[in-house]
């Protein structure tokens, strides 16, 4: 029963600096870092010291509450330092690379192998944080059942990475990868493609297969969950990336993790903006610079995209789970009379001088200034227009806000991620953080309920 | 760039002192302020509230500016100076005169208002230590324009204190309050000063100093004519469209309002869901009063014959039902937040309006009483209508557990 989705709630945030399609692998990086703060909520305890030798692979640090996950290393080389936080807390493990990449051998996976031990190979090998859950948005607990499995093979954000692109012709691992993950659900696995795509994904067995269409957040998968099978109480569904299904892939073929993906460079900083062959981890000061920014430019580096990625120094590394580096001006200057002069080099949902709805086509050059001040909330109504989940936006913030967990269930904040708040964000009059404020009520209840 | 980086260095020596809000709230009138995005998104829309308030704004200058030649206008044709306009582009309406008459009348008003109001506003800012918030800048506005037009100043003055401080401040500022700030102004004049709020001595500008004297003029609206059976002479429904009548200062002209309304509409600012509800909801009760004048159900006699017998349609041109829907209605903080509960509040208003409108012949303008009554109970609205989801929710859940 494959559906097709067509959603016109949301916002198509158009900008200059899309990705084109050419790979270059990039220069290979010398350093890398894994930072526990990727996995949302994760506690996590040291096993590969300063100054051990790893392959990659190799496991860097478990997870306190489930010893037998796994945090592997993405490389082969020597881990040189532990940068530490506040109370000793980890903030990265910093590799340096070898030259000759050395894999740790998981062994080859016998596909006819129960769920069980696929989800014991999948702990072990470290590919078990790539698998996250809703609710709460964090890594799955493996000793839930979901109902089902989704996966967005359909990217949608604002000069996100194409899938169909970055994952040609890597059909078998990602035929590998979801039938094992199909192991693991009494459910279904869910997958989005766009309609008028070619992807990789459409010739796949075992799956099920959505064509979603409409503006921005068409490709979330909080968007497919939502339209398909709503997360109820006691629920839990999974979550896989789509680029992260190759590494599982891969390494159910051949034991190997191998950290390598393939991510877009864009934004309107970037000279030439393209794709890059890289590692998770890498340094990100190896990509920007050949043909990307000024040296000395007043640009945001992000680690994902403008809408739920990373800010990142030009020496900060590529996060767990993404795959677009973007760059983007800074706008820290003040503009004069930026209030109430008619606007037309910026993006806007409204038509208060703001002439934006005069050609929807139109790439914009958006920078980091917040065009106004934190305000309360004032305005309503708009943040419904780019809200395709049927749940009541502001009213589940302010439950946030106001921290009432039996209003924040009713409302249905099971279902949500702070990504799916990104578009109401973007375009809050009063700028609230609507992200921080669900990630901040997903830990909430995360505590409270469990 | 001098200015600018002048501004931006006096703003951060002085970042630690009390008054700095202040300071902030005119320079980032001046300049849009520095501040980067951190953490969430990277990237803003291009909206803020001060764009919004000024949208708002806008909208509301040409009834502002017409206000002003009206309240000339109406002294001087009660006077017996000059013939009447006949049209909206009439040559005896936009005279020098009749601005001077505004400018003496209504400026002081607008501020008076804004004056005080933000006055308040700065100081709860800098009690508070937070940014000056942009809610006053719309109410403001509104303020001289819902008044009569020989109210003493020192009264307005009141007024605003109160309605800013109780209305807005004591639920904590812009976004927080309950009640339409504007609307707990005029509340607070009515109550206190029910003299000056009503009758049918004040509505034009020299009415009641004229009062019992050989020279007395009318001042009465028309609404308050129809509240006693009578009409006024000498006005037709062109008259009343394009507001060549008696009222509070900025709510007679009907078409300036229609206009500004389908501004705030186009601009996405007001909610096209209240406005239309609003008038539908108008429209309904008069045509039920409509109906039962034709049922015979009530006799000339009665003091209620004069506005329950007026033509439904004619409820919109007559007193202040469109300028309540156009732009207090619509206040997005105090009306209902989400859309099905903006279709019942919209409707409600209006139907409530034209209620008070007939039973009420002493003071016959029921608009700011309906949507002061609804204001208190927009957030009930939301409630059932949240529900909705909500049990929706819980449905599915027991179709999945049975």
């Amino acid at each position: 029963m494959s559906k097709d989705i067509r959603i016109k709630k949301g916002l198509d945030i158009k900008l200059v600096g899309e990705a084109e399609k050419t790979t270059e692998n990039a220069i290979r990086s010398n350093f890398y870092s894994v930072r526990p703060e990727d996995f949302h909520s994760i506690i996590p305890k040291l096993v590969a010291k300063e100054g051990t030798r790893v392959k990659a692979g190799e496991t860097l640090f478990y997870n306190k509450d489930y010893e037998d996950m796994k945090f592997v290393s993405p490389v082969s080389g020597e881990v040189t330092e532990i940068q530490r936080g506040p109370r000793r807390r980890i903030d990265a493990i910093k590799i340096t690379a070898d030259k000759e990449q050395d894999f740790l051998d998981h062994g080859t996976f016998d596909a006819s192998a129960s769920g069980e031990k696929v989800k014991e190979h999948l702990l072990a090998s470290g590919c078990w944080p790539f698998i996250k859950q809703r609710p709460y948005d964090i890594i799955a607990n493996p000793e839930n059942s979901p109902k089902a499995i989704f996966i967005s093979g359909y990217a949608s954000a604002p000069l996100a990475a194409d899938l169909d692109y970055t994952l040609q012709g890597k059909e078998k691992e990602l035929q590998t990868a979801v039938n094992a993950l199909a192991k693991l659900t009494e459910g279904d696995l869910h997958i989005s493609v766009g309609q008028n795509g070619n992807s990789p994904f459409s010739g796949l067995d075992n799956i099920k297969i959505h064509k979603v269409s409409g503006p921005h957040p068409s490709g979330n998968v909080g968007t497919l969950i939502n339209k398909i099978d709503p997360v109820n109480k006691g629920e839990v569904v999974w979550t896989v990336n789509a680029q992260d299904l190759v590494i599982i892939g891969e390494l159910l073929l051949t034991g190997k993790f191998n950290a390598e993906r393939i991510i877009a460079f864009a934004g309107s900083s970037v000279k030439k903006p393209r794709y890059f062959k890289t590692k998770i981890g890498a340094e990100v000061a190896t990509m920007i610079y050949d043909n990307g920014v000024e040296k000395d430019g007043n640009d945001r580096i992000i680690s994902g995209n403008v809408l739920t990625g990373k800010q990142v120094a030009p020496d900060g590394h590529l996060d767990y789970y993404n795959n677009v580096i973007t760059v983007i001006p800074e706008g820290d200057d003040y503009e004069f009379f930026g209030w109430n002069k008619p606007v037309f080099d910026k993006i806007s949902t409204s038509r208060a001088f703001t002439f934006s709805w005069l050609n929807p086509k139109k790439k914009y050059d958006l920078n980091t200034n917040t065009n106004g001040e934190h305000r309360a909330f004032v305005v309503t109504g708009n943040y419904e227009e780019v809200f395709p989940l049927d749940i009541y936006p502001m009213q589940i913030l302010k439950a946030c806000m106001y921290k009432d967990l039996d209003e924040m269930e009713a409302l249905g904040m099971y279902e949500v991620a702070p990504e799916d708040f990104a578009l109401t964000e973007f375009i809050c009059v009063s700028k609230q953080p609507h992200q921080k404020i669900i990630r901040e009520g997903l830990d909430l209840m995360l505590k409270e309920i469990g | 760039m001098g200015l600018k980086q002048n501004l931006h260095n006096f703003k951060v020596k002085n970042k630690d002192k009390k008054w700095i809000p202040a300071f902030n709230a005119l320079f980032t009138f001046l300049y849009m302020p520095n501040e980067t995005t951190h953490g969430g998104t990277h990237v803003k829309a291009a909206d803020d509230l001060k764009r919004t308030m000024n949208t708002v704004i806008i909208a509301l200058v040409p009834c502002l500016i017409f206000g002003m030649f009206n309240a000339g206008y109406q002294h001087y044709l009660a006077l017996g100076d000059i013939e009447s306009a006949k049209g909206f582009l009439g040559a005896s309406f936009w005279t020098w005169d009749n601005l001077v008459i505004g400018i003496i009348k209504v400026l002081p008003l607008v501020i008076v208002s804004y004056g005080v109001g933000l006055g308040v506003e700065f100081l709860f800012a800098i009690i508070k230590g937070h940014e000056v918030e942009e809610g006053y800048l719309v109410t403001g506005m509104l303020v001289p324009l819902i008044v009569p037009i020989d109210i003493p100043l020192w009264m307005l003055a009141v007024a605003v204190i109160f309605g800013v401080v109780i209305g807005k401040e004591v639920f904590g500022g812009t976004g927080m309050n309950i009640l339409n700030p504007a609307l707990t102004i005029r509340a607070f004049l009515f109550f206190a000063y029910p003299t000056w709020m009503s009758g049918d001595k004040v509505w034009v500008h020299g009415a009641v100093e004229r009062a019992g004297t050989p020279d007395a003029i009318s001042g009465e609206t028309l609404l308050g004519a129809y509240a006693q059976n009578n009409t006024l002479a000498g006005i037709d429904y062109w008259d009343m469209f394009w507001g060549l009548i008696p009222g509070s200062v900025g709510e007679t002209s009907k078409f300036l309002i229609i206009i500004g309304g389908l501004f705030l509409i186009f601009t996405k600012i007001g909610s096209w869901r209240i406005i239309l509800s609003t008038v539908i909801g108008a429209l309904v009760m008069g045509l039920i009063f409509n109906g039962v004048v034709d049922a015979g159900w009530i006799s000339e006699t009665s003091k209620f014959y004069g506005l329950m017998s007026v033509p439904f349609w004619q409820h919109l041109i007559i007193g202040s039902i469109l300028f309540g829907a156009v732009y207090m209605a619509t206040d997005p903080v105090t009306a209902s937040q989400t859309n099905k509960g903006k279709w019942i509040y919209g409707f409600l208003i209006g139907f409530i309006s034209i209620m008070i409108r007939v039973f009420n012949p002493a003071y016959p303008e029921g608009v700011f009483l309906a949507i002061l009554l609804m204001n208190v109970f927009a957030p009930t609205i939301d409630h059932y209508v949240v529900q909705g989801n909500v049990k929706r929710r819980m449905k599915r859940l027991k179709a999945k557990v049975a």
